[in-house]
């Protein structure tokens, strides 16, 4: 493995054109195959795999005949798009979302900018008491909050005995404070850090002009950290359509959380029946929608920041 | 990408731009908000906390938000004898799953970001596209399938059916080529190739520390990932010895209307199983602060 920067003398790939010869190609093996190998076998793979299992369908020889795999088509397909419960998860979520996440990341900025104001004292401590529940994995918050909500246990039961918080009407924004208490701080953070990038004398000028921190803020500061915003609005997307955690914890505090409540724990459930198949076929059409869902929303800002 | 690393010249707090002053009621009401957000971000963590320390009567005699009596030794020494030490055995997969994976994951990426910000090598563009669609391709998504392949080959309810895909990390390998690209001088590795350092050992010996920070960023975000994965050892695990903290929490919250005592142990092990993350965090405070928000700036 010592080359220097003599380059290899012999022209190695896509000889048709007259081109330079790739010099030090042992070590570009070396630095992108582990990863490679991996990302082939336990992400492309199972891409693949899904797919071609969604195109399967079990058929039997009569009722007690031994099961055999044979192609389907688009035959899995075809039930999920018939599925109602499977559809009735997906516009679960997507209310879950169109609310939720304006709501969390507009608290996010609006505590970032506060961070990032004159205003404040005491912002070291602000920063990490607002991050901490982030160290909360998903479960763990759900259980927490599963007895913060529960009638009997609750320390504010003032509250909790007389709304129900578990009950089916409720359960999803219950749910919904739980993701928004665990990612408020993360999205804060992101775009603080974001805040700190922009050159002091820019908003100092604009409030030496007069602005208010109200005008600076929203002049000045959310336009030039759009980038993290758009950032956070997809992860928080993609999140949005994973729920799983949370309302799977929850179906031991409520049984208004039931097995088909997000499109995962559709997925879940329908793969312990076990039907793999139809199974893959739902983790197929909840990729690709996240895939296009968050796709589409990178280009539309990228648009609009073209402008 | 080098922008968010950078720091201000001057603290925040001194930063009133030439003398003009903020009144006192604009920073009444700032610190009132954040005041009162304080107390909905950590009085679920107290809560949890005094709960910790009570026994199993007073947990619901007492004041919620104010200790009884300390019962905290008990409860902590109770769950981990609880079940021939089954929860001791859990924080050590955590540990082993998450420490091991983020530790290797990020090394892996670092290595093939590396490689695709500073060689030009045929298909490196494609290489890069198909990582870049992997980020926006959900985890979640996988587990299902990755259950499907690992019970091809007789692997699933072990160790590696949960360690070796998260030693896949396609945002780590995207954030490491932007950081790569922006922060390792090519001149740097000229000079290095002349002094005749191989490719992999300027890697090693100089690469990695000018891309450091890209480096916390993406380990902590891996570290964050594993511990809280759920759903592939949800599908994958059957076997107790080898679950997750997290799935093992889970497993006994769901047991607890048969098992009424486990309710305490829920309790106590939710608060332990924080902790490991709080102390990362604060051991790398200093790095997290500038790196998060690493990904976002172009």
């Amino acid at each position: 493995m010592t080359r220097t920067a003599t380059p290899p003398p012999a022209p190695t790939f896509g000889a048709r054109r007259r081109r330079v010869p790739v010099p030090h190609k042992r070590a570009i093996a070396f630095f992108v195959l582990p990863f490679g190998t991996l990302f082939a076998l336990f992400y492309a793979l199972p891409v693949g795999y899904a797919v071609w299992q969604s195109l399967l369908v079990v058929e039997r020889e009569g009722t007690f005949g031994p099961a055999r795999e044979v192609f389907g088509g688009l035959t899995q397909y075809a039930q999920v798009v018939q599925n109602g419960p499977f559809w009735a998860s997906v516009g679960r979520v997507l209310l879950f979302g169109v609310v939720q996440v304006p709501v969390m990341l507009a608290l996010a900025l609006v505590f970032a900018l506060l961070l990032d104001s004159p205003l404040l004292r005491g912002k070291r401590f602000f920063r990490l008491a607002f991050f901490v529940p982030y160290a909360v994995p998903g479960v763990v918050a759900a259980i927490m909050w599963g007895f913060l909500y529960s009638p009997r246990l609750s320390p504010f039961a003032a509250v909790t005995s007389r709304v129900d918080l578990l009950s089916a009407d409720v359960v999803l924004w219950a749910i919904a404070n739980v993701v928004t208490w665990v990612y408020v701080g993360y999205n804060m953070l992101i775009i603080y850090s974001s805040l700190l990038a922009i050159p002091t004398e820019v908003h100092e000028a604009a409030r030496l002009d007069g602005a208010g921190q109200v005008r600076i803020a929203w002049s000045v500061k959310i336009p030039l950290v759009m980038p993290a915003i758009v950032l956070t609005t997809v992860f928080s997307i993609i999140g949005t359509l994973q729920l799983l955690a949370e309302p799977q914890v929850f179906r031991s505090f409520s049984s208004a959380v039931t097995s088909t409540f997000t499109p995962n724990l559709t997925v879940y459930s329908t793969s312990s029946v076990p039907n793999f198949h139809l199974a893959a076929a739902f983790s197929v059409v909840l990729a690709v929608a996240t895939f296009v869902l968050s796709f589409t929303f990178l280009k539309l800002t990228q648009k609009k920041g073209v402008q | 990408m080098s922008a968010a690393t950078r720091t201000r010249p001057a603290p925040a707090s001194t930063r009133t731009a030439g003398g003009v002053r903020e009144s006192p009621l604009s920073r009444a009401a700032a610190m009132l908000v954040m005041g009162v957000f304080t107390l909905y971000f950590l009085v679920p963590i107290w809560w949890l906390l005094v709960s910790a320390t009570k026994d199993r009567g007073q947990f619901t005699s007492t004041n919620p938000l104010w200790f009884a009596d300390m019962n905290l030794v008990e409860n902590v020494s109770a769950l981990l004898r609880y079940d021939g030490g089954i929860f001791v055995r859990w924080m050590g997969n955590s540990v082993a799953y998450t420490a091991g994976g983020a530790f290797l994951a990020t090394l892996l990426a670092a290595m093939c970001g590396y490689a695709l910000a500073k060689y030009r090598f045929l298909g490196r563009e494609a290489v890069f596209n198909v990582v870049l669609g992997g980020v926006l391709v959900p985890a979640t998504a996988l587990a299902l399938p990755l259950f499907l392949i690992f019970s091809q080959v007789n692997l699933t309810n072990t160790f590696w059916a949960v360690f070796l895909p998260s030693l896949v990390s396609p945002f780590g390998v995207y954030l490491t080529r932007i950081f790569a690209a922006a922060s390792v001088p090519d001149e740097l590795l000229e000079a290095a190739r002349l002094d005749g350092s191989s490719e992999v050992r300027t890697f090693f010996t100089v690469s990695v520390r000018l891309m450091f920070p890209a480096l916390v960023t993406v380990f902590l975000f891996q570290f964050v990932a594993i511990w809280n994965n759920f759903f592939l050892p949800l599908i994958m695990l059957r076997d107790e010895a080898v679950f997750p903290v997290t799935l093992g929490l889970y497993s006994w919250n769901t047991q607890v209307n048969q098992i009424p005592e486990l309710r305490g142990y829920v309790l106590v092990g939710a608060l332990l199983s924080i902790v490991p993350l709080i102390v990362t965090f604060l051991l790398l405070q200093r790095f997290w602060r500038n790196g998060l928000g690493a990904g976002a700036v172009k």
